[in-house]
């Protein structure tokens, strides 16, 4: 009764009596939740036009971040370090798509998955090769990003809104909004659409395959330094970074793999499921369960949906 | 087709390269000396540093004075990336050439180091990390862990708390919250903790952070914030500290009642800028490089870049921490051979020197080392020491001291100690007794 | 030339069904297994025992494992970490508590606690598919994870929160240990994974090989062709688990001596799956074979770059080690996608036909 009490009525009545700490974990929830999706986004950008599913996501967000700040240390100016770091990650996008994306075209998925794992290794070793294992500090300030929180009162309390949060908010739907007007209006997002679509319809019609993979990694690098900017103010720039990345994958499959909504929505349900499981439900359980919550979550969706939320309907046939 | 070729006989000529693995004997006349360190994986940012300092005062000696006891030593580094796999390997491949100390330098890597240090003759020296229970010598004569266990450290932060509250027993209502890695090494202070909130009649408050969301914390802090400790504490590693260091700031929590374990870095504790004055964290040596020995690692290693020191790294917090490592394997080697008379010592005789090691101050000063640390002196019965360390507080731009001995409590630390020693003897069956004689300490 | 069947006849169904029908490749096998359990025993320095063959045999244990549910079954699991950790966990709980009964047994018994959760885990296959179903296994693996450091129960309340192994032994010699000699615990450990590569190519030449063969292929079809797919689906689960926990209890009790839990995180798991895949899909050959590449490839070329005798840092040879390593499982997709079991078979072929090949 007891324990029924504590799962079923007790964090309610906490809700209710400090609803300034509801608000902030709703807040907090909402700024992890956005840049889960951004992680997910590089994949499912990737996923949608090349049916790879790009293990190597999180350690190309260690690589652009570390990228950025490496050369900022050796004294080139910030914006022009981010220039440059843009000019690498398409370097990248070129190397990936010639040296293991064409060899491999047509191959199993499980292989393409397994040569990312390839690409993920192989940049875990040039990147502490080149930059050194040290953890680095993101370079906030001089690339104009705010600091500082604003704290508004409310409630008889507080919740304190930190700047560089609203600032990744806003990043966030700008680049949401660009990306679905990139695949809407231009010709190389028709393209990539028909590409996503089927690959052998898309090559019928003259579209090269080559240069929308291109685009598709260089686009997904990007979405990669973003999220390495954004979660290296959070905390620091070092390998240990790669590790949130696995968080996307609860994201994507409750998302769909396919679809840029199900990103978003999927890392918002995510974000703020795990931060009130773990903030009114955690301490029931030893707290810490934040590791394994955003999974369970996402289970409990997928026996509904097996193909996510928005995922396109399996359709098998024989 | 032909490429396949290449794959394959590449592949023979690894496996060939393979068979031939004999590692390169070391040269006769020297002492050979493993260091385990990791420059590399997620808790580079540390290792990097550590390495640094272990490996430059050691090669310090060899140029300076030839040595030790005019017997070379022979420097080899084993990159374990902090993962026991690789740990394991190190010390497998190191074993054969006659390791006169093991410094495995992750907890993860030590533990099965503990039962097989008696079976092959090599002590093991885990400073302040590892097995608490292993300061207890009747029982680990091996392992040295000086110069205090995590259960001390954990009584000096809270001693120092009371102190602040003009009394343990002014703890009383007050609540202490402690944010640690979810893992063996963060867990280990609970039971002291616990035991101490019955006695004071504090409330404990604990926020375990999972080693994957290391850095994503806000729940963690949420959770402080809710609670509102009047400390908070912590035992953290790696990128857990700059994150909680951040988070902490974030949530305006007061800095000058945050107090770490002694593993939190310049890096760590500058992560929130401004914000992050008046963090502190337990230290037993002191930062800064204005000591005669690191100055004649300047003059002997660094400029002669026989290292690959950052020259910068010099006089940092985890780097002096390696200088500190090394000395007392240095010491403990000059001990040996003053006691067995010989000059190329083994791992038995080094045993030997370790137990009976005794760093006063006048011994500081002579290796250079003078005010740079408490002296240490080991004995059969206590492998620790439990020696007294000191707070130090960030001003934004380096570590402070801030005078003042802070001394373990022994009668809260060695209850629990023996009593571990003896659960980890009971739980292996027949641990061996100890059959090593007692040295006299000299 | 060199691996010709002709003028071997096959008089009965029996004789040509069985696993190896080919006269070469019985006298290959049995080459094998005597140079495994007399030559190397004998002639290995403990370095090669210790830090190669004993973690290769578990890993390749592992990697059979994951391979019965990956590669025959078709289903992509991430959870082999959490599995090895049960059955770690398991044979120290049944060790401690039950110390009498022999090691090898409770190595062997631990396994089922494996099995159960397997099964437990397994549950959702049905519904959920692919890289879906993948991600799914991630669920397992990080609340094992979780577990392992939570339940205090699980390390009898050990203040460090590992488990440490304790001397046991087998006729009176100690098999666990730091007594434990290198070349006895090779023995049993070579034993034990010898008896269970037995029992699973048995399995996969088998019925129950087949039905999930059918699975992976089409799942549909092989509903509609009779054969029960939840069953299927779970009995993979479950033997496969199986083996990695075994391969689990003896990673710990005879390769680690001691284990955190972290032991077992995501990074193992994803470690198993390389070696499945780099091997090959669905082949036992090729589990040793990605269990031989992947573990042994960092060794070999940290010791071949130490060889060569420049004087690179340790730090830049692990930086290279990685970068190979990556290089490498792009250069071996890319030649052979199949796997290092494929390149095997037709190495064979080429042998076959040698020296007029058509």
């Amino acid at each position: 009764m007891d324990l029924l009490y504590k799962i079923l009525i007790d964090p309610f009545v906490q809700m209710g009596a400090a609803p300034d700490l509801l608000v902030q974990t709703l807040w907090e929830g909402l700024v992890s939740g956005v840049l889960y999706s951004l992680i997910a986004l590089g994949f499912v950008l990737i996923f949608k036009a090349s049916g790879v599913f790009n293990f190597a996501q999180g350690i190309m967000v260690v690589f652009a971040a570390l990228t950025l700040v490496g050369l900022h240390e050796i004294g080139v100016p910030a914006f022009i370090a981010l220039g440059l770091t843009i000019v690498v990650m398409f370097g990248l996008a070129y190397l990936v798509e010639r040296l293991m994306l064409r060899p491999l075209v047509n191959q199993p998925d499980i292989i393409l998955f397994m040569a990312t794992f390839g690409l993920t290794y192989f940049l875990i070793g040039f990147g502490e090769l080149v930059f050194g294992g040290n953890p680095k500090k993101m370079i906030t300030s001089q690339l104009y990003l705010p600091s500082g929180a604003y704290d508004i009162k409310m409630f008889g309390g507080f919740v304190s809104l930190q700047k560089i949060d609203i600032a990744a908010a806003v990043i966030v739907s700008l680049m949401v909004i660009s990306l679905a007007l990139f695949f809407q209006k231009t010709r190389i997002g028709r393209a990539l659409r028909a590409v996503a679509d089927s690959h052998k319809a898309a090559l019928s019609v003259g579209i090269s395959l080559e240069q929308i993979w291109v685009v598709v990694w260089f686009a997904a690098g990007i979405v990669a330094l973003v999220t390495g900017i954004m979660w290296g103010a959070r905390s620091e720039v070092s390998f240990s970074l790669q590790i949130i990345a696995l968080k996307a994958l609860p994201v994507l499959i409750l998302g769909g793999f396919t679809s840029i909504p199900g990103a978003i929505i999927g890392g918002l349900i995510i974000g703020i499921g795990e931060k009130i499981g773990e903030f009114y439900w955690g301490p029931l359980l030893g707290s810490g369960i934040e590791s394994w919550l955003a999974y369970v979550i996402a289970l409990i969706f997928l026996l509904f949906r097996p193909q996510g939320l928005f995922g396109e309907k399996i359709i098998e046939r024989i | 087709m032909r490429m396949k070729a290449t794959i394959l006989a590449s592949a023979v000529i690894a496996a060939t390269a393979l068979t031939g693995n004999a590692p390169p004997a070391a040269a006769q006349e020297s002492i050979y000396v493993p260091l385990f360190t990791y420059r590399t994986g997620p808790f580079s940012g540390s290792g990097i540093y550590i390495a640094e300092g272990m490996h430059d005062y050691l090669e310090m000696l060899n140029q300076r004075d030839g040595g030790i006891g005019g017997v070379k030593i022979a420097i080899e580094e084993c990159e374990t990336g902090y993962d026991t796999k690789k740990g394991l390997e190190c010390y497998e491949a190191v074993k054969d050439k006659k390791p006169v100390v093991i410094n495995p330098w992750s907890t993860g890597i030590t533990l099965p180091l503990i039962p097989r240090a008696s079976v092959d003759k090599v002590p093991v020296l885990s400073m302040a990390y590892g097995l608490s229970a292993s300061a207890i010598g009747d029982t680990f004569p091996w392992i040295f862990n000086p110069p205090a266990t995590y259960w001390d450290g954990a009584s000096m932060i809270l001693s120092y708390i009371g102190a602040k509250e003009g009394g343990l027993d002014k703890l009383k209502g007050k609540t202490l919250g402690f944010i640690y890695l979810d893992a063996g090494f963060g867990k280990e202070p609970i039971p002291l903790f616990e035991q101490m909130a019955k006695d004071y009649g504090f409330t404990l408050k604990l926020y375990p952070v999972p080693a994957t969301e290391m850095q994503n914390q806000s729940s963690q802090w949420l959770n402080v914030r809710r609670d509102k400790p009047d400390f908070m504490m912590m035992y953290g590693w790696g990128a857990l500290q700059p994150t909680a260091v951040k988070e902490a700031a974030k949530i305006n929590y007061p800095m000058d009642k945050f107090i770490s374990i002694w593993w939190a870095s310049e890096d760590d504790a500058g992560a929130a800028g401004d914000a992050s004055k008046g963090f502190k964290s337990l230290n037993w040596h002191a930062t800064g490089a204005s000591f005669p020995a690191i100055a004649d690692i300047k003059k002997y290693v660094t400029d002669k870049n026989l290292t690959q020191t950052d020259k910068s790294h010099l006089g940092r917090v985890l780097y002096n921490r390696g200088v500190y490592n090394s000395m007392l394997i240095a010491e403990g080697i000059r001990n040996a051979q003053k006691l067995t008379g010989k000059k190329v010592i083994n791992g038995e005789d080094m045993r030997r020197g370790l137990e009976t090691l005794n760093v006063d101050e006048a011994r500081l000063k002579e290796i250079g080392l003078g005010g740079f640390t408490g002296p240490v002196k080991l004995s059969c019965a206590d492998h620790n020491g439990h020696f007294a360390t000191f707070m130090q507080e960030w001003d934004g731009t380096k570590w402070a001291k801030i005078p003042g001995d802070i001394k373990p409590m022994a009668d809260k630390v060695n209850p629990l100690l023996t009593a571990a020693a003896k659960d980890y003897t009971d739980k292996n069956g027949n641990w061996p007794k100890r059959t090593e004689a007692c040295d006299k300490a000299s | 030339m060199f691996y010709r069947e002709a003028g071997q006849f096959k008089t009965t169904y029996q004789a040509d069904q069985a696993v190896f029908p080919i006269l070469q490749d019985r006298i290959g096998l049995a080459i094998i297994l005597v140079s495994a359990f007399v030559l190397i025993p004998l002639a290995a320095t403990d370095f090669f025992l210790t830090v190669i063959m004993i973690p290769f045999l578990i890993l390749a244990l592992a990697s059979m494992g994951l391979n019965i549910l990956t590669g025959y079954t078709g289903l992509l699991s991430l959870g082999t970490g959490g599995f090895m950790g049960v059955g770690a966990f398991a044979c120290y709980k049944l060790t401690t508590i039950y110390p009498g009964v022999n090691i090898v047994i409770w190595i062997l018994v631990s396994g089922f606690f494996s099995t159960a959760l397997g099964i437990l885990f397994g549950l959702p296959s049905l519904r959920i598919k692919g890289f879906y179903l993948t991600v799914a296994t991630l669920a397992s693996q990080f609340f094992l994870d979780w577990s392992f450091i939570r339940v205090q129960w699980l390390t009898n309340y050990n203040t460090s929160g590992a488990i440490e192994v304790p001397t046991r032994t087998l006729f009176s010699m100690p098999v666990t240990g730091p007594n434990a000699t290198p070349q006895f615990r090779y023995l049993v450990i070579l034993s034990i994974v010898t008896l269970l590569t037995w029992f699973a190519s048995n399995l996969v030449h088998g019925r129950i090989g087949r039905m999930w063969m059918a699975v992976r292929d089409m799942d549909l079809a092989a509903e509609l062709i009779g054969i029960p797919l939840y069953r299927t689906k779970l009995l993979a689960f479950a033997i496969s688990s199986y083996y990695c926990g075994v391969a689990g209890a003896l990673m710990v009790f005879f390769w680690y001596g001691s284990a955190e839990p972290g032991v077992f995180n995501i990074d193992q798991s994803f470690t198993i799956l390389f070696m499945v895949i780099i091997g090959g899909l669905g082949s036992l050959t090729g589990s040793f074979f990605g269990a031989a590449l992947i573990y042994g490839l960092p060794i070999v070329l940290k010791n071949v770059l130490h060889g060569v005798g420049i004087n690179i840092v340790p730090a830049t040879v692990e930086h290279i080690t990685f970068m190979s390593v990556g290089a490498l499982i792009v250069l071996v997709l890319i030649i052979e996608p199949l796997g290092l079991a494929r390149l095997w078979q037709i190495t064979k072929q080429k042998l076959r036909v040698w020296p007029f090949p058509y």
